[in-house]
């Protein structure tokens, strides 16, 4: 199944609940708000249809240009984005859906935006929502051990966030 | 008093209660550095919880900030032990990002080359996994056919492990002259030298009573954890429908659509009858039959070599462009994906690297599959997940 005839299908069923979609991207998307993502991927699982029954890669993308000179023509606006790349094991299909965030939640710094955790759908979620949560800083609502993964416990920040500073010292040892 | 023959204090000087083993990181038998807790009753195993990021380096971070051709030796340490596919990983993922033609030549060699490591990731999973069920003879065989890969490589590139070799529009340098020669006759001599292993391991009496029936994957687990790979397959079975998963199949990259072979898809005549689909002999096995596949799309390889056109390598555009491209290949662990952002000023510095571990997947069964089991079997059942620690942690 094309991916045009996989996003019609969506906009069928949840019409203006897509709230943009994009066929001329390399991999053609939709953006759903994160209230939706858990019913919309429901959806896409457990359609004949579609058959979404793999979660290959969920990934935290931070659209910031740290650099206020290079900031006006960076080309957009900061935001925080989570992609997740389906895959169908029954269909031999793929398909992309993202959900778009502010950087911090009500524009607090350090308070991390929030999406609903996958993880009652799709067993892997776990551990890719537990790297996306580390790396990014992502806090995934409904997960049942939202702890970092590859970073250990006691560490500060979230590396991948672009205005991440490197740490001066860890446990005496030199940083930078 | 007492003696030690009563009965009553014996039973109260066993401790019943349940024990947290510290399994690595320096285990031998867990593959590099991972580090597992298990929670044990008696010999049996409760829990086993992963703990990983002892080799984390944020390979992602490095990659938002150099060039997206700076990134490809930082590919390498990945896994690798299959330096060559995670570079083809990364190279097609940029390349779709650009919209790039690859000559005709450069993949033909792409094609040569990766199965090439796939054959020697393999020969290490193999030679390893004998030595984690405690035969070392195998180990021995395997690394010394996969020397002869090592000096093939390096007559190609000059690296013997991390090689760059594979880059964004081709590969690097065209073969050397009486390149093609050396790996044919390579080829013939390795091919006999499977019924060798075949003899070591497969059939072996211990070796099948270690693995068959031991880490038992369902079909549906495997869906749901995304597994892929050697780990996927050996849990399909072809008679009861199940497709021929295998990327150079239903999504054929570099070429691979134009080239004769099979998935390897469970289930095997030869099987040993005590063994079941899903166990930790098929996973071996699937890969033991991948070997002989790569050998034949070498081969395959070798005879397109000397007619195909255009050069080994396109010419690269000048800055990245803006927009998103996400490419999954078929690594001899399973899928690896390669996801990469364009800025939308022009840059040829991405704005996102993100790479997708096969291992990382397979790795997150461990648990599941090792609760119940004896503490006996767990460098079984991790040997035959075939984890690279390097791609797990990036």
């Amino acid at each position: 199944m094309t991916s045009a005839e996989i996003i019609s299908i969506l906009d069928q069923k949840f019409g203006d609940r897509i709230k943009a979609k994009n066929l001329e991207a390399k991999d053609p998307f939709v953006v759903v708000t994160p209230t939706d993502l858990v019913e919309i991927c429901r959806y896409l699982r457990d359609d004949a249809r579609l058959g979404f029954d793999m979660l290959n890669c969920v990934s935290g993308v931070d659209y910031l240009e740290p650099d206020p000179k290079k900031a006006a023509k960076a080309g957009f606006d900061p935001h925080m984005e989570v992609v997740y790349h389906f895959q169908s094991f029954r269909n031999k299909h793929r398909f992309v859906v993202k959900v778009i965030l502010p950087r911090w939640k009500d524009d607090k710094a350090g308070e991390l935006p929030e999406v609903p955790s996958l993880a009652s759908l799709f067993n892997i979620a776990n551990w890719h929502e537990r790297e996306v949560y580390d790396l990014t800083g992502v806090w995934f609502t409904g997960h049942p051990d939202l702890t970092r993964i590859l970073l250990s416990d006691d560490w500060v920040g979230h590396p991948l966030r672009k205005d991440y500073e490197f740490p001066l010292e860890y446990h005496g040892i030199r940083g930078r | 008093m007492a003696t030690v023959a009563d009965p009553t204090i014996v039973e109260f000087d066993v401790r019943t209660d349940e024990m947290l083993v510290n399994m690595g990181p320096q285990h031998p038998s867990t593959h590099g550095v991972l580090r597992l807790v298990l929670r044990t009753d008696g010999e049996v195993i409760s829990e086993a919880v992963p703990h990983m990021g002892y080799l984390h380096r944020c390979a992602e971070k490095i990659g938002e900030n150099v060039t997206a051709i700076q990134f490809i030796p930082y590919t390498d340490r990945m896994d690798y032990l299959a330096a060559m596919n995670m570079n083809l990983g990364y190279a097609l993922a940029v390349e779709k990002l650009c919209g790039m033609e690859i000559p005709e030549k450069a993949q033909v060699i792409r094609v040569i080359i990766a199965e090439l490591n796939r054959i020697a990731s393999h020969l290490v999973g193999m030679g390893t996994y004998g030595l984690d069920l405690g035969t070392f003879s195998p180990f021995l065989y395997a690394f010394r056919e996969r020397e002869m890969i090592l000096d093939l490589f390096e007559e190609v590139c000059g690296a013997r492990l991390t090689y760059s070799y594979i880059t964004i529009g081709g590969v690097h340098d065209d073969l050397p002259s009486g390149w093609t020669q050396r790996l044919q006759e390579f080829l013939d001599y390795l091919k006999p030298r499977i019924e060798e292993y075949h003899t070591l391991l497969t059939r072996n009496h211990i070796f099948v009573s270690r693995t068959a029936k031991i880490g038992i994957l369902p079909k549906h687990l495997a869906i749901s954890h995304a597994c892929s790979g050697p780990m996927l397959r050996g849990s399909l079975n072809r008679t009861s429908g199940d497709p021929d998963w295998d990327l150079r199949k239903i999504e054929p990259y570099s070429g691979y659509g134009a080239y004769d072979f099979r998935a390897i898809v469970p289930p095997f005549p030869e099987a040993p009858p005590e063994s079941v689909i899903g166990d930790c002999w098929h996973r071996f096995y699937v890969r033991m039959l991948e070997v002989i596949e790569s050998i034949k799309l070498c081969e395959q390889g070798l005879k397109r070599y000397p007619t195909a056109q255009g050069t080994h390598r396109a010419d690269l555009p000048k800055h990245l462009p803006a927009g998103e491209a996400y490419v999954e290949t078929e690594c001899p662990r399973g899928q690896m994906g390669f996801y990469v952002v364009g800025r939308p000023s022009k840059d040829s510095v991405p704005l996102r690297v993100r790479a997708k571990s096969s291992s990382f997947c397979n790795l997150s069964l461990c648990d599941e599959l090792c609760r119940g089991c004896l503490i006996a079997d767990i460098p079984a059942i991790v040997g035959s997940i075939d984890i690279v620690m390097g791609e797990i942690d990036r």
